[in-house]
């Protein structure tokens, strides 16, 4: 490789803080329909959505805490907690699946040892399955954090968990 | 004159290097000294030769793929002496691939610049709206009625009546939202023309919206497609300061703005009922119809919600006339399809078509078979809630009722291609794993029944009193069929019922001690 090209993708996050999550609570509160506007906000800021923030949310909003939970709790995207210090996403859709995905994803887990859905016990990496990046021409794709990567092999996948370790 | 490359900027070609590229190019092109304004496209959709890189010549652009960071040096250098090289394609517009198309949506996706106006406009863009402010909204509906236009989500519902329903229904607010959580396993054309064709999109809904006499408009973006999200995010913005969206949209007297809302990962929400329950902030629990959205839609108002590919077929639709696009297609299923062909294949990418056009030769002919060589046993057509078919049915033409005549559905596309090493007990295991996984919960047969199927399927798997599972699946599945609220539960008996129909052999255990006996 003649032009390295290593965009840095890792995130950073804010750690919570009461006073600036009320800032971004306030910042989006006004549109209509903004729980889920809110909800990625926060967890932009501080990498998940802390529990303390929920009340606030339904106070903003005039809504119960249960309802701001149940949105919450409903959409696969929200954390209660934060998550590794990289995320690698698997497509673990059809297309990926027909594509020979299965193996690769059987390669990371082994590889972090961890099942998709969890975080290595150092939590250097969550690993978690997606279902479907629109890459399905360019199968099988995963992404590291912010980073996508199709036609994965067995040497695209090795590379992605070992820089997720690092 | 400078030397003009194109790299394309859509999502699958960054996943397979072409960031890398663009940089590499600026590098060998500083190197050699030669002045080089570098393009950043959507894609042409030819996936598997992406990054695909043009430059342009006298003769029109010429492509080069697929080019990867070491192959830079020698392509810059056959691009700058138009020599040959291994990778050199021919002019763009030229590939047999790519010229056997009939491209009404996707004419510009991959040509031009999609964070600029001026390229949109200079390629035609925005005259479908000036057209349809000088028509007026009757006259607009009967073009969108007369074209024959269906919901490009997968139900196939005729837009025109659509929009004719909320154009007639009186309220003091109505809304165009846009359906853009593209879910579906196998699918990409709504990520693709979000990214590499944005005004397209926004062009449509004012058009909608103006129409309805709408002020309004939600694109829903999954959050899976943080690209399109950006891409959509930008051109709202030019198109407001181009006076596109805003108040007096076009120099008319018509006001009509946007935003983009993102999804949070919950495959329901491309439900029409759900993705409006997400945009109001709630849980995305499918709502029971009637009421339909068109009558008491997003926030109780009258709304025309229609999928990416559906609004982004209007501009042409307006531009051209009802009947430039009528003319394409077959029986009530008129135009062109975005389809997408993805998975195991040779030749995956975005095909638009008239249609018409065979399984087969979409799977054979077009896509050329597997990448791994190995022969074709099943296709999922239509995402994770469409049927599979065996090659026995390659002859059924893409259309939205041959395809019911045959216990599938063209849905959103999508065409999901797997070798004979796919194991269809698994891929029926997956279609319930998937609907529990996402089903939001609201109807119990989709919610309960899904969890239940996987234990039966498992149960087949082990070996454990095959047959009479089997049946259970099945009456099962026509439970959920005809039981639940809303696609999830109702479509995903397709994909099950269609491995046990077509793929009956890998669900019973090989009779060998059987015919041992004889």
């Amino acid at each position: 490789m003649t032009a390295v090209f290593e965009p840095s993708y890792e995130p950073s996050y804010e750690p919570w803080n009461e006073t600036r999550g009320a800032e971004i609570i306030a910042e989006h509160a006004g549109q209509e329909g903004a729980t889920l506007v809110i909800l990625h906000a926060l967890q932009e800021a501080f990498g998940y959505v802390p529990e303390a923030a929920i009340p606030m949310v339904a106070q903003a909003l005039n809504l119960s805490r249960a309802e701001v939970h149940g949105v919450f709790t409903f959409y696969h995207d929200f954390r209660h907690k934060p998550a590794g210090r990289r995320v690698l996403k698997l497509c673990r859709a059809e297309a990926c699946q027909a594509a020979g995905g299965d193996a690769l994803a059987a390669r990371a887990e082994a590889k972090l040892g961890v099942s998709l859905g969890s975080t290595t016990a150092d939590d250097r990496v969550t690993l978690e399955p997606i279902y479907c990046l629109g890459l399905c021409a360019t199968a099988p794709s995963a992404m590291l954090d912010g980073r996508l990567v199709g036609r994965l092999d067995e040497k695209r996948i090795d590379a992605l968990v070992a820089e997720a370790q690092r | 004159m400078n030397m003009r490359i194109f790299i394309p900027r859509d999502a699958a070609a960054v996943a397979v290097g072409a960031d890398e590229i663009a940089v590499a190019f600026e590098q060998v092109a500083a190197k050699h000294g030669l002045p080089v304004e570098i393009t950043r496209t959507g894609s042409r959709g030819l996936c598997w030769l992406e990054p695909m890189v043009e430059v342009a010549t006298a003769k029109g652009r010429v492509a080069y793929g697929p080019v990867s960071a070491e192959d830079v040096a020698s392509v810059f250098e056959s691009m700058a002496s138009n020599g040959p090289h291994a990778l050199r394609l021919g002019v763009a517009d030229e590939i047999p691939w790519l010229k056997r198309q009939t491209r009404l949506t996707f004419a510009r996706c991959g040509v031009i610049d999609p964070r600029s106006l001026e390229d949109y406009r200079a390629h035609g863009g925005y005259k479908g709206l000036e057209r349809a402010l000088s028509l007026g909204s009757d006259a607009i509906l009967a073009e969108v009625t007369a074209c024959g236009l269906r919901g490009r989500g997968g139900a196939g519902f005729p837009t025109g009546i659509k929009w004719k329903t909320v154009a007639q229904a009186s309220a003091n607010r109505k809304f165009i939202v846009c359906n853009a959580d593209e879910g579906d396993s196998g699918t990409f054309a709504d990520r693709m023309i979000m990214e590499g064709d944005p005004f397209l999109v926004i062009e449509g809904m004012a058009t909608a919206g103006i129409t309805v006499g709408a002020t309004k408009g939600y694109i829903y973006i999954r959050s899976e497609y943080p690209h399109a999200v950006e891409a959509m995010n930008a051109a709202i913005v030019a198109a407001r300061r181009g006076g596109y969206l805003g108040d007096r949209i076009g120099g008319s007297t018509h006001s009509f703005d946007m935003e983009v809302r993102v999804g949070a990962g919950a495959y329901v929400c491309g439900e029409e009922t759900s993705l409006l329950e997400s945009l109001e902030g709630r849980r995305g629990l499918v709502r029971a119809k009637p009421p339909l959205p068109a009558h008491h839609g997003l926030f109780g108002k009258p709304t025309v919600i229609n999928n990416v590919l559906s609004f982004a077929a209007i501009p042409f639709i307006l531009a051209e006339g009802a009947k430039a696009y009528a003319d394409f297609g077959m029986g009530r299923s008129r135009g062109t399809m975005p389809i997408q062909l993805a998975g195991n294949i040779r030749q995956g990418g975005l095909f638009e078509t008239a249609f018409g056009v065979t399984l087969g030769e979409l799977v054979d002919d077009i896509g050329g078979g597997t990448f791994t060589g190995r022969p074709v046993r099943a296709v999922q057509v239509g995402g994770p809630l469409g049927a599979y078919f065996p090659r026995a049915l390659f002859d059924t033409p893409f259309d939205y009722e041959a395809f019911a005549a045959r216990d599938g559905l063209i849905g959103h596309g999508g065409i999901v291609v797997f070798d004979d090493s796919v194991d269809m007990r698994k891929q029926a295991r997956f279609a319930m794993e998937f609907c529990a996984i996402e089903s939001c919960g609201k109807c119990t047969p989709c919610r309960i029944g899904s969890t239940r199927g996987v234990e039966t399927i498992e149960k087949i798997i082990n070996g454990e009193r095959v047959g009479e599972n089997l049946a259970l699946v099945e009456d099962l599945c026509n439970t959920m069929k005809f039981g639940s609220l809303c696609a999830l539960g109702g479509f995903t008996p397709y994909p099950v019922l269609s491995a046990l129909k077509h793929f009956r052999e890998d669900f019973i255990p090989a009779p060998t001690t059987l015919q041992a006996a004889e």
